[in-house]
């Protein structure tokens, strides 16, 4: 691999680790607040 | 199989932005507006938590589904001028992470459906995936020039499920639209296929045009145009809704076949025709479905609120 090439790839690495953390903190939000309304009584 | 990865020799990961690009965002688009017609046509009230919570499910499913069709298609796509840059036929991702990330998709969407908000929308769901990915994409699409319709009802069910979602039963109107998206696609999509016709061929796709020619696929356009009609004006002439949707389903069924009937009447010239009724008819049935769904939004809405019987 060249250093053009390894730094693509950290560079892809990373931006992927981020997407994917926002995904998990998203779905964490998301699973805490269908708890919440369905425990509520909401539904 | 190998992979692109082996073939080039490095390993780069694929970038987060195929992933996305391999859900199909703009299919995604009318996914969603349907569902959220549906949701909110549908009687009876949902969390809004739960409603978006709804809505993403059948969107995840949608996504799911689509990955799962281009996993398996990677090689028609390869050959198809008009899909040999997507993410797999473009050898910027490995099949095998298509197919795991479309499988957790899919099966993501239907727990979370079943869980957030009922079993019966998440069943409904796991159906439309399979019947996207399997019995359409796998076993159907390649073998009858029928496809279009068959594929249709894989569209049809996103504002299905999301009705279904709120109301927690099956009855005649999510059925009926459900069946309004099943009549529409067949027009809708031979128009598409009547001026891009050439390249399903290379790759041995029957679509209708290449199998059963120009003059047969017009023919049919207007059949199925002739049985949308009576299928989208069904809601009001069942009682499902009032005259707000009714006369917008009679006023836009009425455009529908008058626009469909030129593209009938016709045949392409030989050479160099700009097919411009075909296209003409393409972006109408487009506009016609946003319209119509958005008068049933409008017209529950109102029902709901009173302001008409």
């Amino acid at each position: 691999m060249t250093p053009e090439e390894e730094a693509e790839f950290k560079r892809r690495r990373t931006s992927r680790n981020y997407v994917v953390a926002g995904v998990l903190i998203f779905f964490v939000l998301l699973f805490y607040a269908i708890t919440i309304v369905r425990i509520g009584g909401g539904s | 199989m190998a992979s692109t990865a082996s073939q080039t020799g490095t390993a780069m990961p694929a970038q987060w932005r195929d992933f996305f690009t391999l859900t199909k965002p703009r299919v995604m688009t009318l996914v969603i507006f349907t569902a959220v017609c549906g949701l909110l046509a549908a009687p009876g009230t949902i969390h809004p938590v739960l409603g978006f919570t709804a809505i993403l499910a059948i969107a995840m499913g949608a996504g799911g589904s689509a990955v799962l069709n281009q996993w398996w298609e990677a090689d028609l796509d390869a050959g198809m001028k008009r899909t040999r840059n997507r993410p797999l036929p473009g050898g910027r991702m490995r099949r095998e992470d298509a197919r795991d990330f479309g499988i957790f998709l899919s099966a993501a969407s239907v727990v979370l459906m079943g869980l957030a908000v009922g079993w019966l929308a998440a069943a409904l769901l796991l159906v439309a995936i399979i019947y996207y990915a399997v019995i359409y994409t796998m076993w159907l699409k390649p073998r009858t020039p029928q496809n279009i319709v068959i594929g249709g009802g894989a569209g049809a069910f996103p504002p299905l499920i999301a009705w279904v979602a709120v109301s927690g039963e099956l009855t005649a109107m999510p059925i009926l639209l459900f069946a309004i998206i099943f009549m529409w696609t067949p027009p809708h999509f031979w128009a598409l296929a009547l001026f891009v016709e050439a390249d399903y061929a290379k790759v041995g796709i029957p679509m209708m045009p290449v199998v059963a020619g120009e003059k047969s696929t017009r023919r049919q356009i207007w059949w199925y145009t002739v049985l949308l009609a009576p299928v989208a004006i069904a809601p009001w002439y069942i009682g499902g809704t009032s005259w707000i949707y009714g006369m917008t389903a009679v006023t836009l069924s009425g455009l529908f076949l008058w626009l469909a009937w030129p593209v009938v009447g016709r045949l392409a010239a030989p050479e160099d025709d700009k097919m411009l009724p075909e296209k003409r008819l393409f972006k109408f049935s487009i506009a016609y479905l946003f319209a119509l769904f958005a008068a049933l939004v409008v017209d529950r809405l109102a029902a709901y609120q009173g302001w008409i019987a």
